[in-house]
């Protein structure tokens, strides 16, 4: 039973990034995916701070605001400032991330909020974390039933808003040139990033969640021809990966969310090589 | 020699669009009359896209206002179709021809709606006025230059608009495809259409355009082709005095540039 639910958070988190992923890749903005992921520190923190409690929504509040925030800043030094978008987002997310640190440190003695947790996840901890209703029952494991509803989110934004998050990423002059106001489509899809981020990053972790944002995006990217196919091809990659990985992780006694993340990268180069010889 | 004319299409009053402090357009003052086929000409760097782009409020203007059929473009973006730079989107986005033909389609159906059976009978026939109904289901990365530029003029044929604005659309295209690109747009001018088109290359205004504007940073001249298209108002626009001081501000930037590499 452990297997199932660590499986079921993996591909949740892996097909929630990789829907958001998909998008990110093709406005060019990766970067911000990584970005976002590291700066919304200082805001599960400060959440942790006013809440008193490691209460996820919270914390989802707290790097909801901070991934805007990261959003707004490298858009505003990109554009006030004429520095080139690299640039932007370089100094943006290290200063953020650094100031997380800074505070993380300062509560370094509690032990539910450390570096380590907020960094590498500990997916293996999802089954035991459960979530319980006003009887006392267990309902089924915090994170799955969080993970499900920005899945369910995210779903139903791409589904809902298809036409737009498409025109407005393929062609943004167009898109404002027929009465579309792009940057309020960026600011929500970067919302949902900051959000798919936080609700991830208990398990597995800051860092890896960006390895999710890209790879089973990136592979699909690389043999499809058509935005619909690839991002059911991306999600069925980040599906893949949860499973493959986690038994990956069984075989080797190893870190769980490191081995879906190497199988990810493993379907990455599958897809390369596949590719290069068709050609 | 600057012609303005009685209900115009467009109306531009006193524009001015400024990049990073440096003027890129100078107090335009211009209009144009309805159902024109009209070019914009000048050289590199006259501003001719920003122009454009300032019309379709995608860049800020620092003063003036712009006014189509004497509305605001808020007024009247339905009956407004832009073709942006063939360059300017990534073609190897994966979509097909048709999908973003149907783009063209999105302004009138609004949020929560899907593009139904007759928003596709519109893409295909516009497909067909460019020539393109063979290649629908063709993914866009396998389109050369100028089959993308024939998509992208179907997708703004879709919008049934009454002005079209194109920036370059015959820049990097075979023979024929500028050929069927211009002789659509002198049918959409025919049945009443303003269009107006940024162009470059000199030898094909006289038989394409029959008004034009001459921009260098500011307005040099607009009118139609017979009497702007000459000799003195070309080599104002591209030989005369503004390119001399276009050149100085450059040779000034390096200055700067070098005086603070001595350093």
């Amino acid at each position: 039973m452990d297997a199932f639910w660590i499986i079921l958070t993996g591909s949740l988190v892996a097909v929630s990034c990789a829907l958001l992923g998909s998008f990110l890749i093709l406005r060019k903005m990766s970067m911000v995916g990584d970005a976002i992921s590291h700066s919304v520190l200082p805001g599960i923190v400060i959440a942790f701070f006013i809440a008193g409690s490691m209460q996820s929504i919270w914390m989802l509040v707290g790097a909801g605001i901070l991934g805007i925030l990261t959003t707004f800043l490298i858009e505003f030094f990109h554009q006030k400032g004429r520095l080139q978008t690299d640039a932007s987002i370089g100094v943006t997310f290290t200063w953020l991330f650094a100031l997380g640190v800074i505070l993380v440190t300062y509560y370094a003695g509690n032990a539910h909020i450390d570096q380590d947790c907020i960094l590498h996840g500990e997916i293996a901890y999802v089954p035991i974390d459960l979530m319980y209703d006003s009887q006392g029952n267990p309902i089924g494991p915090k994170a799955v039933i969080i993970l499900s509803f920005v899945l369910v989110l995210i779903l139903a934004f791409i589904f809902l808003f298809y036409k737009e998050l498409f025109i407005t990423t393929f062609d943004a002059s167009f898109a404002s040139a027929i009465g579309l106001n792009t940057s309020r489509w960026h600011y929500a899809l970067m919302g949902l990033v900051s959000l798919t981020t936080v609700a991830s990053f208990e398990s597995v972790g800051a860092i890896l969640v960006v390895a999710l944002l890209i790879a089973p995006a990136a592979s699909a990217y690389l043999i499809t021809t058509q935005l619909k196919t690839m991002l059911i091809l991306s999600s069925g990659f980040g599906i893949l990966s949860s499973f493959l990985g986690y038994w990956l992780s069984y075989l080797l006694d190893g870190s769980i969310a490191g081995a879906m993340v190497t199988v990810s990268g493993f379907i990455f180069a599958v897809c390369y090589v596949i590719v290069r010889i068709k050609k | 020699m600057i012609q303005q004319v009685e209900n115009p299409a467009l109306e531009i009053h006193d524009l001015t669009v400024s990049y990073d402090k440096k003027p890129v357009l100078w107090g335009i003052d211009l209009s144009i009359p309805r159902g024109a086929l009209c070019g914009i000409i000048g050289p590199n760097g006259a501003g001719k896209s920003t122009l454009i782009k300032a019309i379709m409020n995608l860049v800020d203007m620092n003063s003036g206002y712009v006014k189509l059929f004497d509305q605001t473009l808020d007024e009247v973006r339905k009956k407004v179709s832009y073709v942006p730079q063939r360059e300017s989107v990534d073609w190897d986005f994966p979509a097909s021809v048709l999908d973003v033909v149907l783009m063209g389609r999105y302004a009138n159906l609004g949020l929560f709606k899907n593009p139904r059976r007759a928003d596709k009978d519109a893409a295909l026939k516009a497909l067909e006025m460019v020539g393109m109904e063979k290649y629908s289901k063709r993914q866009i990365s396998q389109l050369s230059g100028g089959q993308q530029q024939r998509v992208f003029l179907a997708r703004a044929l879709t919008q049934n608009a009454d002005i079209y604005f194109l920036d370059e659309p015959f820049s990097g295209v075979d023979a024929a495809t500028e050929k069927a690109i211009f002789q659509i747009l002198k049918n959409l001018s025919k049945d009443g259409k303003t269009i107006i088109v940024v162009h470059h290359d000199l030898q094909s205004v006289e038989p394409y355009f029959e008004w034009v504007i001459l921009l260098n940073l500011r307005l040099v001249a607009s009118g139609p082709t017979k009497q702007v298209f000459t000799p003195a108002l070309l080599e104002e626009t591209y030989g005369g005095k503004l390119t001399l001081l276009t050149e100085v501000g450059e040779l000034v930037k390096k200055g700067e540039f070098e005086a603070r590499e001595k350093q």
